[in-house]
């Protein structure tokens, strides 16, 4: 059995991931260099402490840490922080906040009426619209489904957990709505919105905890499942 | 009357030999609300260092509109010392705040966040000579933890000489009584020296001879650096992390 | 401290979970999180310990040196705290001089010390009205997760009953411990709609309305308060406060020796 693989209960073998920290050499000289990486003469390194992954002839590096950096296209969870006479400011937990244009919203707003319509505090469903070459950032929620967040519960998770807490073509979250009947919203930005019953939003919290900082993620699908058959029963 | 700080059998005052390291253990992520941290016992040194940030640059005068700000905060705590030091920065946490920030503005992918900062926060809670090495290494491993892209980690050390011999990694008692100093930081991969200072007194020879310890003992840091960051996360299976939140692939070159 | 935005929904939340009696963590409204307490942290003090409180994370050391009583107690040693919210403790922390926050806790902290008469200032007097011994306690927040005053303070009692006055090396006579007489406990809580809840965490100090620390001596008698926020206690609370305080600080007594 090689170093880079460990022994499955099934006896099967499987690959273990490999972690790396900035400047690691990852290929000398086949792949080409995706994200998380940085080439220096002709051979391509880490450029962030995460895991190594090969893809379609690219090498990437899957960052373990670091906050959000925004994405055309992706659906995030925001914080309205500012109001202008056209605009609001929405934090939406990225180096750079993301401005909401009045023409960004299904409403018709008047200018200076911003706050008829979204206030401080308030919490919003959007997408990115566009990122330019500056990292300027600006959301939308001219989109089917974006809309203010009312009722429920935030919480924020590693950005980089997200696609764990979303699993595998969804089977995570949906494990875990099925078993505490809540609605979940998870952005890619790390920020979630659960709403339901309040007992079980506390569990499908306490859940996604489980992912978010668990080291040891061997069985992680399993042990989450047993937590939550333990706590509940799931809705038909 | 100085008192010999090496003996018969070349070792000495802590029982080390000339180009022997003090013991050096390293912590990633022991920091909740940091957005990467780190802690480095280094002999008797107690370093902790935080990174916040790519975020928003204040004071907004400072921003650069095509890349981000390493602002690196440097700072010895009160009781650190002892002889107590008064709160706050002193001339001396200010020069070597901005030859830190220097070193690590060389290895971080500023490009990538303009108008934002890296702000770093050195603390040294416990000091016993090579805390600005000390430091900087730290500050290396947060900022990987930070999640921060760049180009490598950058291990710290500090070479001097005492009673005519250059030694290694000079503890305080060795620091007082010492005839030289020369902290270096510096890349192992590439061999780049991204920090640098002397005082004291050396020949040429007794220069390069320091600067062999020095590049010798920073590839060892460099080792506790990567460790440290590695030992952080537990193996990762293939569970969940199979399909990736669909991204297209983006070419980093050019 | 510092108060950034909170959201609306994050905000119901805790009040929603409180109209059942619950907090976001699952503890009770008289329930203190996990407490450590690690003394002798830093060898160049001569006194010091690490505070874990939940998250929250405090370093505080002491350091005794000689110098010049007041003029108004020329007999007695000299008491002086300071703390520092380093920005490497929370976002919302500058690096800078101390704040109103930062000045605030470091005064609520030594009056908790001072007069509950702590250390017998008396027995650090070394030649009346030239010579004492001057006491520093210097407050680090390390990581900032609400409740900075009853970690501090739990950091600054557990580091001064660790201290040894290093008299040998200002040739004052031998070492000796410093003379503690009596282990003073703060307890900090906070009112949300009408609601008290101990120990908060920094979500419950950032929605609450009014908070109370309340430092008591062994035999459960006040030493120090201080009430902060800009809202209102009544006189029930308070005395609701002080009942749960006398309770929770006799417990938090037993960590520190």
């Amino acid at each position: 059995m090689k170093e880079s693989e460990v022994m499955y209960k099934d006896g099967a073998l499987k690959p273990v991931r490999e972690i790396v920290v900035p400047g690691e050499l990852l290929d000398s000289g086949k792949l080409r260099p995706g994200s998380g990486t940085y080439v220096s003469d002709g051979k391509i390194y880490a450029s962030q402490l995460g895991i190594k992954s090969t893809k379609s002839n690219y090498v990437n590096v899957i960052p373990l840490g670091g906050r959000y950096i925004p994405v055309t296209g992706d659906n995030v969870i925001g914080k309205v922080i500012d109001i202008g006479p056209s605009n609001w400011l929405i934090d939406i937990n990225s180096p750079y906040p993301a401005p909401l244009h009045v023409n960004e919203v299904p409403w018709r707003v008047e200018f200076g009426d911003t706050a008829r319509y979204l206030n401080v505090g308030d919490t919003i469903l959007a997408k990115v619209l566009m990122v330019d070459e500056t990292k300027r950032v600006q959301v939308t929620m001219k989109d089917q489904g974006l809309r203010k967040l009312l009722g429920g519960q935030i919480i924020d998770i590693s950005h980089s957990k997200v696609p764990r807490v979303i699993g595998k073509s969804g089977s995570m979250i949906q494990l875990i709505k099925s078993h505490t009947n809540c609605r979940i919203f998870v952005g890619q930005n790390g920020r979630i919105w659960l709403d339901g019953d309040i007992e079980n939003i506390v569990l499908a919290i306490r859940a996604i905890r489980m992912i978010d900082e668990g080291a040891q993620t061997l069985r992680l699908t399993e042990r989450v499942k047993e937590y939550l058959e333990s706590v509940t029963k799931p809705s038909q | 009357m100085e008192g010999k700080m090496i003996d018969e059998n070349g070792l000495r005052v802590d029982g080390r030999k000339a180009d022997e390291l003090r013991p050096i253990k390293i912590e990633a992520g022991v920091l909740k609300r940091a957005d990467g941290s780190a802690y480095v016992e280094w002999g008797k040194n107690k370093v902790l260092a935080a990174v916040y940030g790519p975020r928003e640059c204040h004071p907004r005068h400072l921003q650069d509109p095509s890349k981000a700000l390493v602002q690196c905060r440097y700072n010895m705590i009160a009781f650190s010392v002892s002889d107590r030091k008064r709160p706050g920065p002193d001339r001396r946490s200010v020069e070597i705040s901005k030859i830190i920030s220097e070193a690590l503005e060389y290895v971080v992918f500023t490009e990538y966040f303009p108008r934002t900062s890296v702000d770093v926060y050195i603390e040294i809670l416990q000091a016993n000579a090579g805390t600005r090495c000390a430091g900087l290494t730290a500050a290396s491993v947060a900022l990987a933890d930070a999640g921060i892209p760049m180009k490598d980690m950058i291990p710290s050390v500090a070479v001097g000489k005492i009673d005519g011999q250059v030694v290694l990694d000079l503890c305080k008692e060795e620091d007082n009584h010492g005839q030289a100093d020369l902290p270096i930081a510096v890349i192992p991969r590439t061999g780049e020296i991204l920090l640098m200072q002397m005082d004291g007194h050396l020949t040429v020879d007794e220069f390069n001879k320091a600067m062999e310890y020095g590049f010798g003992a920073c590839e060892k840091i460099y080792q506790l650096q990567k460790d440290a960051l590695k030992r952080r996360y537990a193996v990762e299976d293939i569970e969940g992390l199979e399909e990736e939140a669909p991204r297209e692939q983006q070419d980093m070159e050019g | 401290m510092a108060r950034a935005i909170m959201s609306d929904i994050k905000r119901d939340h805790i009040h929603k979970l409180l109209s059942k009696g619950k907090r976001v963590d699952g503890r009770t409204w008289d329930e203190f999180r996990q407490v450590s307490i690690e003394t002798k942290y830093v060898e160049s003090a001569e006194g010091s310990a690490r505070v874990r409180l939940g998250n929250t994370d405090v370093l505080v050391g002491i350091k005794m040196q000689t110098g010049t009583p007041f003029e108004d107690t020329p007999d007695k040693g000299v008491l002086a705290t300071n703390a520092e919210l380093i920005p490497l403790a929370s976002p919302t922390f500058e690096a800078g001089p101390p704040d109103e926050d930062s000045i605030e806790l470091a005064r609520v902290v030594d009056r908790g010390i001072r007069e509950s008469e702590m250390i017998d200032l008396s027995a650090l007097c070394i030649t009346p009205k030239e010579e004492v011994w001057l006491c520093f306690v210097d407050v680090y927040v390390l990581d900032y997760d609400g409740n900075l005053f009853d970690a501090a303070f739990l950091g600054a009692v557990a580091a001064l009953k660790s201290v040894i006055v290093p008299a040998a090396i200002y040739d004052k006579g031998e070492n000796f411990p410093l003379p503690i007489r009596s282990t003073p406990i703060s307890c900090t809580s906070v009112q949300i709609e009408n609601s008290i809840l101990f120990d908060p965490t920094l979500d419950e100090e950032k929605v609450a309305e009014a908070r109370l620390t309340v430092t008591t001596d062994e035999n459960g008698d006040l030493r120090a308060m201080q009430k902060g926020l800009e809202g209102s206690l009544t006189l029930e609370q308070v005395r609701k406060i002080i009942e749960t305080s006398q309770r929770l600080s006799k417990d938090l007594r037993k960590l520190v020796g």
